[in-house]
């Protein structure tokens, strides 16, 4: 275990960071684009019972489908919910559809027009104008996709308000204690989502000396005055992938696509994934090792950089 | 279950001649048949050229793409929504997100960085997209099917497509050929294509628009009015075949061909090293 950093230790274990920074109600943005996604920190929301929370995630993949099933939800703000090559997300569909188990506010954008709003958000832009939209009939059901004039020129574009979340829990392979977070492969929205909201809870593969983040700070994606909560989580994004730690769980995939068939089918999953388990030691567990080692990647290091000594 | 099973499809001979016993069968004679996806994953990788930046999806999209890149286009850039450049898959990617895109890519970029930098400013050339619904102006549904607040079936929406709609230089667009897909008028436009036809799609600056519509009975392009029209037919498919699975009156080109085959080269290329499970081309 990396040692306690005084002032700066931001280390807590997960049900203690969800329950201090999420409240019912809050609007809340789990990241991570097909990697790194926040799975065990969703299935903790689930098992704390939350209420009436805004889910926003480009992406809603499984997790928020677990989410709304579980009827933790009474928003979404998204940009396409399907399950990533397998197909539809069913809960999420049922919810929409025929209210069940709650009914489920929608508010939708494209992935661009989204990214922009969360940009916008963290950088304290008013608004900002992107080139999409134009042609689609999404603007007609979203009033926060409006037209405004070019001042510098004579046409019209389209902008976006800017989108800032109660709270972000965001995903990196290690972090330090102190929270400056370091992820490698596809980044998605991580940083713009930390960025853009009031709080933060940073759950990572590793826990390691900020020596380590500070001998390679391009890889930093937050850094620790913007984290609220560091949770050392190994295998948290199980059926998701961390790059270079394991591979996507794809049986676990096409398994919700089977089990969603029917919402008492789900509850039943619910049950005995989430709500019967203590916490990811005890999921991981039931899940057993040889399962999780079989995700595991050969290793193909990066070439070290020399940063020199200055 | 680890795959998904095979796609049962209607598997073709380009030659009944080539129909021989197995003992028989000489190396050739042995990719001398097609799916109906091999043949659609080798049009859509003849459409892409040398040197370009491809937008990429999944599946039929990827598959011509390295289809593309092993025969006449090596130096093609496959990009994906991620914001994963020029990547290199060593195995066929699960998902847009999957790690075997990243690993080996010229560059990595945040979503927002992929979308604004690259596609809204004018770095890719093509875009692939699919879709529930197409109408015979190249508009795209992939939101809603009925009503947008009380939907009969609720669709992923639009993910990238509409950015890649609006802001590639010209798209592609892959799809089955069957009556609900190509209805008169699509239920939502998720991803504008030439609009009300005209210069409809030019008014709204909007960049390229869709260039040919690959399915599993014809290749279609668009006229100077947008409007869809038929260039080639598939062997073995007739006009009323089209016809029957369309929902408005189609136009034919003036001299309407037949849609080329694959190549026992491609057929290989697919069947041994692409997709060797035939976890997208089905029936090989």
């Amino acid at each position: 275990m990396v040692e306690d950093t005084g002032a700066r230790n931001r280390l807590a274990d997960m049900s203690t960071a969800i329950r201090s920074a999420i409240n019912d109600g809050d609007s809340v943005y789990l990241t991570g684009f097909t990697h790194l996604i926040p799975f065990s920190a969703g299935h903790e929301i689930i098992r704390q019972g939350y209420s009436d929370l805004h889910l926003i995630r480009a992406t809603p993949d499984l997790i928020y489908d677990r989410l709304i099933a579980a009827d933790c939800a009474s928003k979404v703000t998204f940009s396409w919910a399907g399950n990533p090559g397998v197909g539809s997300l069913r809960a999420f569909r049922r919810a929409i559809e025929d209210d069940i188990p709650s009914p489920l506010e929608i508010d939708e954008y494209t992935h661009f027009g989204l990214m922009t709003r969360l940009a916008a958000g963290a950088r304290g832009l008013p608004f900002q104008p992107v080139k999409t939209f134009a042609g689609s009939d999404l603007p007609k059901h979203n009033d926060n996709i409006r037209k405004v004039d070019n001042p510098f020129g004579n046409e019209t574009v389209y902008a976006v308000p800017p989108l800032n979340p109660d709270v972000a829990v965001i995903r990196a392979q290690r972090a330090d204690p102190s929270g400056n977070a370091q992820v490698w492969g596809i980044e998605g929205e991580i940083s713009e989502a930390a960025h853009a909201a009031e709080q933060v809870v940073v759950c990572v593969e590793e826990v390691v000396e900020e020596a380590i983040t500070r001998s390679d700070p391009n890889r930093t994606v937050i850094t620790s005055a913007d984290v609220d909560y560091v949770v050392e989580d190994p295998y948290g994004s199980h059926p998701s992938y961390a790059q270079g730690y394991y591979d996507r769980d794809n049986e676990a995939y096409l398994e919700w696509d089977e089990v969603t068939k029917s919402h008492e089918r789900t509850e039943q999953w619910l049950e005995e994934w989430v709500y019967d388990l203590d916490n990811h030691d005890e999921y991981l567990e039931k899940l057993n090792t040889e399962r999780l080692l079989t995700l595991d990647p050969d290793s193909d290091y990066a070439t070290p950089v020399d940063m020199g000594k200055y | 279950m680890t795959n998904k099973s095979p796609n049962k499809e209607n598997v073709h001979q380009k030659d009944e001649s080539a129909v021989v016993s197995e003992a028989q069968e000489a190396p050739d004679q042995e990719y001398s048949d097609y799916t109906d996806t091999e043949l659609m994953v080798t049009i859509a990788a003849r459409e892409l050229r040398d040197g370009e930046s491809v937008l990429v999806g999944v599946g039929v999209p990827n598959l011509a793409c390295n289809l593309a890149k092993r025969t006449h286009a090596s130096d093609l850039r496959m990009f994906y929504e991620s914001g994963t450049i020029d990547s290199n898959p060593r195995s066929l990617p699960l998902s847009i997100g999957d790690p075997v895109l990243a690993s080996g890519a010229a560059g990595l970029v945040p979503m927002y960085e992929g979308f604004s930098k690259y596609l809204q400013a004018g770095r890719i050339d093509v875009g692939f997209l699919g879709g529930a619904q197409i109408d015979k102006y190249g508009n795209i549904n992939s939101t809603v099917i009925g009503e947008y607040d009380d939907p009969k079936v609720r669709l992923p929406g639009s993910g990238g497509a509409c950015e890649i709609a609006s802001n590639s230089h010209r798209t592609l667009v892959i799809t089955q050929h069957q009556k609900r897909r190509f209805p008169e008028e699509v239920d939502f436009v998720t991803s504008p294509g030439y609009l009300d036809g005209d210069t409809s799609r030019e008014e709204l600056g909007l960049r390229g628009g869709p260039e040919a519509v690959i399915t599993d009975l014809a290749v279609m392009r668009f006229d100077d009015d947008g409007e869809m029209y038929v260039e080639s037919l598939h062997p073995g498919v007739s006009r009323e075949d089209v016809q029957a699975a369309t929902g408005w009156e189609l136009s034919f080109a003036d001299e309407t061909g037949t849609t080329e085959t694959p190549t026992t080269d491609e057929i290989r290329l697919l069947r041994e090293e692409l997709d060797p499970d035939g976890l997208y081309i089905g029936g090989g």
